[in-house]
């Protein structure tokens, strides 16, 4: 009933291949950006400060979406596991930051972009075991990565000019008269640049997947031997799942630190934030765009609303309600795994099914 | 059924706003860990600061009549919590942040002038914030990591002498522990020691092992030690393990806390600690926060908590944040203060002798007073020593070698503010 698509008729081959070709999910699409662009923006989430739900809500889950994409693809398409992710976003933090000191007039945006390059490059170069070895192996390679770049993060102090306290420290920049980064720039000039990067490197990840490089990536995923008999290139197929994951790790590395921190060190970017992108994208769903949204909502947002409300409103102590939290989303994994193992984003289509049929699922 | 879903959830966002906002009280917050691996030097640091703030309110019922208000965030030592808890702040009018880590302070170093809410780290942060005409915002008071580096160098100094000393100089390697190693890079040459470093990674903190068989390798004269958390007991355990004289091993003031020696207990007797706040019971606002908060049970220690390194600490930071708050409300005049008075109060304070007394803080702690230009203090720290069961002092204040401190605080100053462009500073007269 809610989900009804009879009479919505495709004519052309075109309208059969659109993003969104229900008439109901372009509803559902524009309500969220409406949400996501308008209303929040305005007025907030209900019950927490304006301040706090840009810089602690809003602005991170945001870049933790697109590290979740990042990641997504090359776990959910690529099928190519990776436990470096925190330092792959690492390698997107300190280059941006090598980038703009070494060149000061350099547009902050392009300097983002600039970092998820080289983090792309750096991806390549650590997903070249991946064209010997799979699963648990790979796993192993890629923790090598990450316990190598946090070595060198703290080990190579040119990487963060050579600063006595070992971190580093965001520099003005503007652009238009706007400030965009530093302690001077506004929340919501932040936000509207990571969600901008966000809207845009969905609408790339979507295309890139549906096209010729996505499907080579899936046949990849699903038996490497077939996809090679019928022409695919392990090679090309895996090296640019690496390179395009990390250029979405990067990315949103380098937005973390410069439009949400204000400055880093290298514990922001250990194994245990590894581990959390990856509940990410399993919680989210493997294999789906949808899902990393809702991965990083469920797996940011909830826990940091919770406490601010336990806070407020029931009175209870902070640490009671941190140590509840972390249970209470252990408990939520657990629970989503065993339900449905494909996640959120399985959930969701489920229940887009049932609404299709409402009142009379079977 | 949707208009009551609907009215319940106004009500229930209303009733959530209301909660949030209550002005007319002193807003102290504090950012703290109770959970996570540093957590059992966290909560005692947290129960001291917020103890002695209760105190206050219930013995004097707060300051200049205005009660205070001790708003804790939970942060578990990890720092991208730091933002979420600054900002769960904001708005609310906060007199000064303590974040009870260096890397938040390094967050929230830069948003301090803009939000006008100064920040004070007492004994840790960024050693360059002494500096208080670059640094307008930021304190810690009593005193740097390079000063107590220094004056850890001044008492081996007087005990073998430096010269041909080979140290060695195992830390947590973070923005915390690396602080110090400019000072003995400019120092080594200067006095003619020898040095070498064992970093211990934050997950290694359990396992010293392999730096342990470097120092018997090495065999250095001293060890000096910044460590944090469980990474402290098991240093001075290994220490013990590889019959390391435990009098040639001197922690920071965060490596001698009577949570980190009191699990080796015996053992432990000789290990050495800089600090600059005495233990023990027996001073009056210690009495009193016994007194009027843990015997009343408004508090989440036990009776273990009151004399212990770490919670006395936290109530000398309360104790000079209160102090501030009462200079802030006598010069400005008003009793219900902002940050911005609050800046003022934190330059112009004056903890003397007398004062210290009438605050019962006499013979616990040096008297220091506030300043425009130096937002370090005196800075003078003093070595004690564990005796198998508790902390006992051993030498008198060793003042820090303040022309070498100096200069080099300078250096670093104007580092940070040349790395970020447009840095508001201040002049002092």
């Amino acid at each position: 009933m809610y989900f009804r698509e009879t009479g919505q008729f495709k004519s052309k081959y075109k309208e059969e291949l659109a993003a969104f070709p229900i008439f109901e999910d372009k509803i559902g699409i524009a309500i969220a950006a409406l949400l996501a662009f308008v209303l929040i923006p305005i007025f907030g989430l209900p019950g927490l400060s304006w301040d706090f739900t840009m810089s602690a809500v809003m602005i991170p889950v945001v870049i933790f979406t697109i590290t979740t994409l990042g990641l997504n693809i090359l776990l959910g398409f690529a099928g190519q596991i990776s436990l470096g992710t925190a330092a792959f976003m690492g390698v997107g933090a300190y280059s941006c930051y090598k980038i703009m000191t070494i060149f000061p007039d350099l547009n902050a945006l392009i300097c983002v972009v600039l970092s998820g390059i080289v983090t792309a490059f750096v991806g390549t170069i650590f997903g070249l075991p991946s064209l010997r070895i799979k699963g648990f192996y790979l796993m192993v390679a890629t923790l090598a990565a990450q316990f190598f770049l946090e070595w060198a993060f703290i080990r190579i102090p040119w990487l963060y000019n050579y600063n006595i306290s070992g971190a580093i420290e965001v520099p003005y920049k503007e652009m238009f008269g706007i400030v965009l980064t530093g302690a001077k720039s506004e929340p919501l000039t932040r936000y509207f640049v990571c969600l901008g990067f966000l809207v845009v490197l969905t609408w790339l990840a979507s295309n890139v997947i549906r096209g010729r490089i996505g499907r080579s990536w899936m046949m990849i995923r699903d038996m490497d031997i077939a996809a090679e008999l019928i022409g695919v290139r392990p090679l090309t197929a895996k090296l640019s799942a690496f390179a395009f994951s990390s250029f979405y790790i990067g990315i949103s590395g380098a937005l973390m630190v410069f439009f949400w921190l204000g400055a880093a060190e290298v514990e922001s970017f250990d194994i245990n934030h590894s581990f959390t992108y990856l509940f990410m994208v399993i919680i989210g769903g493997l294999g789906s765009i949808t899902g990393c949204y809702f991965g990083a909502i469920l797996v940011w947002v909830v826990p940091v609303i919770l406490k601010e409300y336990g806070k407020s409103v029931f009175g209870i102590d902070a640490f009671v309600m941190e140590n509840f939290t972390t249970i209470l989303l252990g408990v939520v994994m657990v629970v989503i795994l065993i339900v449905e193992p494909h996640g959120l984003a399985r959930i969701w289509q489920i229940a887009k099914q049932k609404l299709r049929l409402w009142p009379f699922p079977y | 059924m949707k208009k009551t879903i609907i009215s319940a959830f106004v009500a229930i966002s209303t009733l959530i706003t209301t909660v949030g906002m209550s002005f007319g009280d002193l807003l102290v917050p504090v950012m703290t860990y109770r959970v996570g691996p540093f957590a059992a030097n966290g909560t005692q640091n947290a129960n001291g600061f917020v103890d002695y703030l209760t105190m206050l309110n219930e013995r004097d019922g707060g300051i200049g009549g205005v009660k205070i208000k001790v708003e804790e965030c939970e942060t578990g030592y990890k720092a991208e919590k730091g933002v979420e808890c600054y900002e769960s702040y904001r708005g609310k009018n906060p007199l000064v942040h303590t974040p009870n880590s260096t890397g938040i302070t390094l967050q929230i170093l830069a948003k301090a002038p803009e939000d006008k809410t100064p920040i004070l780290t007492m004994g840790y942060g960024l050693s360059a914030a002494a500096k208080g005409e670059t640094f307008p915002w930021a304190f810690n008071y009593p005193t740097s990591y390079f000063s107590q580096m220094t004056s850890i160098l001044k008492y081996i100094d007087s005990q073998t002498g430096l010269k041909d000393q080979k140290i060695g100089f195992i830390f947590l390697e973070s923005g915390y522990g690396r602080e110090p190693i400019p000072v003995l890079e400019q120092l080594a040459p200067k006095f003619g020691f020898e040095y070498f470093l064992l970093p211990v990674a934050g997950k290694d903190a359990q396992n010293q092992s392999s730096h342990w068989l470097t120092v018997r390798k090495e065999k250095p004269d001293w060890m000096i030690m910044w460590g944090w958390g469980v990474m402290n007991p098991t240093a001075v355990k290994a220490a013990i393990k590889s019959r390391y004289p435990l009098d040639r091993f001197v922690g920071n003031w965060w490596s001698a806390g009577d949570v980190d020696l009191g699990p080796i207990g015996e053992a432990g007797k000789g290990y050495k600690g800089a600090t600059f706040n005495a233990t023990g019971t027996d001073f009056p606002a210690v009495q009193d926060v016994i007194k009027h908060v843990v015997s009343k049970g408004l508090t989440k220690t036990g009776s273990e908590g009151p004399g212990t390194v770490l919670y006395n600490r936290a109530m000398w930071n309360a104790a000079l944040i209160a102090e501030a708050i009462k200079t802030a409300q006598d010069i400005t005049g008003k009793k219900e203060i902002t940050g911005e008075d609050m800046r003022i109060g934190l330059e112009n304070f004056v903890l003397d002798e007398a004062r210290l007394k009438e605050l019962g803080f006499a013979g616990m702690v040096a008297p220091i007073v506030g300043s425009c230009k130096d937002h370090e203090g005196a800075g003078a720290a003093f070595i004690q020593q564990w005796d198998g069961s508790k902390w006992v002092k051993i030498t008198d204040a060793i003042d820090p070698m303040k022309d070498i401190a100096q200069e080099m605080l300078t250096k670093a100053a104007a580092q940070y503010a040349s790395n970020n462009a447009g840095w508001t500073t201040q002049t002092c007269n």
